[in-house]
């Protein structure tokens, strides 16, 4: 069931990304909303599924909008299993740890990912600090209301219908 | 069951999932050269590989080779040892008889140039006494030798028969203390006697200081002892000097190198009918 859900989250931000996620946010800020679900199965599961999830999803990612296989999915692999042993290794169940966290885990990514496109002459990013920086902050405000959303919404409607009066 | 187990090994798992991403970004991107890196990273592991069995085969046959098939070898190397024992030795042996050969040549030559009933005998033993310096020859009466006759070899005169038995003689040198023998300069034709002096050198004595002597004179048998035929080569004079009672002290060098002697030349011919040989010897 965990799986299932996990695979529908990752297919669900595949989507939002593909679709959605260049509209809303113009600029250099693209929020890598892919990293975002990889970061929180991580947080959630532990190193094993987050490396999974990660694998998958960054594949899937490669396939679908970058030129070289595996890249992005050795990057978000890395984040993943990484994501998942400090998740481990200390509470990040506040808003402030995952967005350090979902910051860190963003720099981390952008490091392998554009290290390796660089590394392999495939492709320059001049001056990538500014869109890096403006990526982590967005991926962490994004990362961090969506996941108090997904774990505040259950609890809100199980208290909505606790409080209904009931009928006679 | 192996799942479990994987799962409880993450880093096993991000290894894994490290080397086939890379294995997966290298069969897509080219080196400068134009190859894929998946191609060329591949070829040089497995060139790696490929020279490091190479090495391991080379290793185990060259210690195959050098170290434990070497019985064959062995058998070999022994067997070439002695094959060039004996033919160290059939050399020698090839080497004496060339030697031998040439030396009865040099017999043969003398026997005809001198003209003398002689006959050859072989050098069987040396003196059994650093005092005397006597040699034994095979001929004894039984082939006709006898008390003073000469023994001579090419190189010039040897000695005489002192000592005939049936079928040896003892010959005393000419270097013995106790020898001696009738001489001249060939040069001036002056006449004294050889004499022995022991230590492998001969004096010639009773030649005049007022004769004219002179270092590398030859000095030849004058025959006038009735032993030693006339005109043999005796030795060369080496040194001259004054001595007593009027006469020079002459050194002479003998002809003959007694320590190689192998074949000599008994003159059997009598005194009286012997005639000087033909030239010097």
């Amino acid at each position: 069931m965990k799986i299932l859900g996990a695979g529908l989250a990752i297919l669900m931000a595949l989507a939002l990304q593909t679709t959605l996620a260049g509209l809303v946010i113009r600029g250099t800020a693209a929020i890598d909303l892919v990293l975002i679900v990889v970061v929180y199965i991580a947080l959630k599961a532990g190193p094993v599924p987050g490396l999974v999830a990660g694998t998958v999803a960054g594949l899937v990612q490669d396939a679908l909008s970058n030129p070289i296989l595996g890249i992005g999915g050795l990057a978000k692999t890395i984040v993943g299993f990484l994501a998942g042993v400090l998740a481990t290794q200390f509470i990040l169940t506040g808003p402030l740890p995952r967005l350090v966290m979902l910051v860190m885990a963003t720099v981390v990514h952008a490091a392998i990912f554009m290290g390796l496109y660089v590394l392999l002459d495939l492709r320059q990013f001049p001056n990538p600090v500014p869109s890096v920086i403006g990526q982590a902050l967005g991926n962490g405000f994004v990362g961090v209301v969506s996941f108090q959303l997904i774990e505040w919404l259950p609890g809100f409607v199980d208290r909505r219908r606790a409080r209904r009066p009931l009928k006679r | 069951m192996a799942l479990v187990d994987i799962t409880q090994r993450p880093g096993v798992l991000l290894g894994a999932a490290i080397l086939l991403h890379v294995v997966l970004i290298s069969a897509q991107v080219n080196t400068g050269s134009g190859l894929p890196i998946l191609q060329v990273v591949t070829f040089g592991a497995f060139a790696e590989v490929q020279r490091g069995t190479m090495a391991l085969v080379a290793g185990g046959r060259n210690f195959w080779f050098g170290y434990i098939a070497l019985h064959q070898v062995h058998l070999e190397n022994e067997a070439l040892k002695r094959e060039l024992q004996t033919l160290q030795v059939r050399l020698q042996h090839e080497h004496a008889q060339a030697q031998r050969t040439d030396n009865l040549r040099q017999l043969l030559e003398l026997r005809e140039r001198a003209n003398l009933d002689t006959t050859a005998a072989d050098i069987i033993a040396a003196s059994g006494s650093p005092e005397f310096r006597t040699v034994t020859i095979d001929k004894g009466t039984n082939d006709g030798l006898a008390t003073d006759m000469a023994v001579i070899s090419p190189a010039g005169v040897v000695g005489r028969v002192i000592l005939p038995s049936r079928r040896a003689s003892k010959v005393q040198l000419l270097i013995d203390r106790n020898a001696a023998a009738g001489a001249l300069i060939e040069r001036t034709r002056v006449q004294g006697v050889v004499e022995g002096f022991g230590d492998g050198s001969l004096r010639l004595e009773y030649v005049p200081g007022s004769s004219d002597v002179k270092p590398g004179d030859l000095v030849v048998t004058s025959g006038i002892d009735g032993i030693y035929p006339k005109g043999f080569v005796i030795g060369t004079i080496e040194q001259v000097g004054p001595g007593s009672g009027g006469y020079h002290q002459i050194t002479v060098r003998p002809a003959v190198d007694f320590t190689r002697l192998e074949e000599v030349l008994v003159v059997r011919t009598p005194a009286a009918n012997r005639e000087a040989p033909e030239g010097k010897q």
